[in-house]
């Protein structure tokens, strides 16, 4: 049974969105604003998207989380997938121990794990873009974990034992029966990790080294600093780019979804 | 026929198994776990445990005695219990409304609300940032229509404004999850019985969302009594929360000791509702939509 929407209901749903949409439509108009000040309207222009590929801070920043995002998620998803297969050959024990240790990175307020990580690396090496990149790894492989898990648990044991049985050695089979059957939950590991390494502020803070800068933690330091335009134009770039990447999220899971695989 | 017997019996073995059973590939992330998750945490207790001389002391933890540490704790506090209750507000009737009716429109607001969470969240602050700096929109706003301009920035309505911007979606969604597995057998049930819909919504909607509510509360309360970044951005550093001191502890002063020793601190407040979480929430009502 489908109610119709009353009009209160509407009006609520209505107002929830401006709140969640006017700041960031307000921040992506501006971006186009002629104007260094905010309180004025200098008329439409593309300057500040052209400075900002011109700033050498702004582009170094983007090429380290570039570097940083992509090895992070891919070490991540190699390291969670293999975790994921060695864990289901495990006695039932030992999986807890290692499911319980990671969800610590999951649970914990991120400011400590960023902490204790920095205490690791000041303790035991020098913080720089490897650091970083332990970090981002650790907060990115229980994702992964989350994802592929369950992939693993519902494939079709009795396919992978068919393959043995005909005289597919164990890596054959599961290059050609397991692997494509858990696919998905690897790719959306993958992306998962790719948005969280992303997006990551507070670990990338305690855990980079002097002089070094992901866009995060470029923005603080430039918020800090005062008003720039051309982080209003990054915000917008980015805000596209996290669409378009959600939006092929969107494609993988309807696939997943899809009855006829 | 022995021989037979035994293949069955090798092949009831491995019966679960779907993937090479090799549970040496899990080694790496073994490794891994026990040098980046575990060790890290030890060498938290560590220091958070023992005096500059390396011996063991409570003085540490007994530091959020003093003012400062007490003032920025009970500062969280009230960010956190204030934010989560403004969440839980603003979320609760949407979540209900959303649920109510399923459409193919109901699932695409859902996308739409849970979107800025995929938003780097200090650009969503600086959103707010912009609305609300003294020579921001809203103040440019009210001037053109002849009102007095507000101080809204460095004040804590500014930090509840921005924490609650951020962590909203957090608290629809477990919400959201839990109203739509109610079976709605059950609310036609209550109907037929002769519940109006007020008896139906106390006595049916709000405790078998319950659950729901508990992860959001708590998916919203962590991020919030940890925060440093939007209380140094909205509140001006004028005023410290808890995640500010500890920064300022490790970054600042350079008290590592202190300084995990107040970590150690938030950790029991996580712990404490990690906790209450697992004892209402079995079903993991928290997962978020990917």
């Amino acid at each position: 049974m489908v109610e119709k929407r009353s009009v209160i209901e509407k009006v609520y749903i209505g107002v929830i969105f401006v709140l969640l949409y006017v700041p960031l439509g307000v921040l992506a108009v501006w971006s186009f604003n002629n104007s260094i000040s905010r309180s004025v309207w200098g008329g439409f222009t593309l300057h500040w998207y052209a400075d900002l590929f011109r700033n050498a801070e702004i582009m170094s920043a983007l090429a380290t989380t570039a570097k940083l995002t992509v090895s992070a998620a891919l070490i991540a998803t190699l390291l969670g997938t293999l975790a994921c297969i060695g864990m289901a050959a495990m006695g039932k024990k030992l999986q807890l121990v290692l499911t319980t240790t990671t969800n610590i990175p999951m649970l914990n307020a991120d400011i400590v794990t960023g902490i204790a990580l920095m205490l690791l690396f000041m303790r035991f090496m020098r913080l720089g873009f490897s650091s970083m990149l332990i970090a981002h790894v650790t907060l990115a492989v229980p994702y992964v974990i989350l994802n592929v898990m369950p992939k693993l648990k519902t494939t079709n044991h009795a396919v992978y034992e068919a393959a043995l049985d005909l005289g597919a050695t164990p890596f054959y089979a599961f290059i050609h029966i397991t692997l494509p059957e858990i696919f998905p939950g690897i790719l959306s590991g993958f992306l998962m990790a790719f948005t969280l390494s992303l997006d990551d502020f507070v670990i990338t803070y305690f855990t980079k080294g002097p002089g070094i800068n992901t866009i995060s933690t470029m923005i603080y330091q430039q918020m800090r600093r005062g008003i720039n335009p051309q982080m209003y134009a990054l915000s917008t770039l980015l805000f596209v780019i996290i669409l378009i990447i959600l939006l092929a999220v969107n494609r993988v899971s309807a696939r997943q979804d899809d009855p006829r695989r | 026929m022995s021989n037979l017997f035994a293949r069955r019996e090798q092949s009831r073995s491995v019966e679960r198994h779907n993937s090479p059973r090799h549970p040496w590939l899990a080694g790496p992330y073994i490794f891994w776990a026990a040098g980046f998750i575990v060790l890290p945490l030890v060498l938290v207790f560590y220091y958070g445990l023992s005096g500059p001389d390396g011996t063991f002391t409570l003085a540490n933890l007994a530091a959020i005695a003093q003012p400062i540490f007490r003032n920025a704790l009970g500062q969280s506090l009230l960010i956190s219990f204030g934010t989560t209750a403004i969440c839980l507000v603003l979320a609760y009737p949407l979540a209900y409304i959303l649920s109510k009716n399923r459409s193919r429109s109901g699932a695409f607001i859902i996308i739409l609300i849970v979107l800025p969470m995929w938003i780097n969240f200090l650009l969503r602050i600086l959103a707010v940032q912009m609305l609300i700096a003294n020579n921001g929109i809203i103040n440019m706003i009210l001037g053109h229509l002849g009102l007095a301009q507000m101080r809204l920035i460095n004040t804590r309505a500014a930090i509840f404004l921005g924490t609650a911007y951020d962590y909203f979606p957090f608290m629809v969604l477990p919400i959201y999850n839990a109203m739509c597995k109610i079976d709605h057998d059950i609310i036609e049930a209550a109907h037929d019985l002769g519940a109006n819909a007020l008896t139906t919504f106390r006595r049916i909607i709000v405790p078998l969302s319950l659950p729901g509510v508990i992860s959001g509360i708590i998916m919203v309360f962590i991020p919030s009594i940890s925060e440093f970044a939007i209380a140094d951005i909205l509140g001006g550093s004028r005023i410290l929360l808890f995640g500010n001191v500890i920064e300022q502890e490790f970054n600042m002063s350079n008290d590592w000791h202190t300084g995990s020793g107040l970590s150690l601190i938030l950790m029991v407040f996580i712990i404490i509702s990690m906790i209450v979480m697992h004892r209402v929430d079995k079903d993991g009502e928290g997962q978020i939509i990917w």
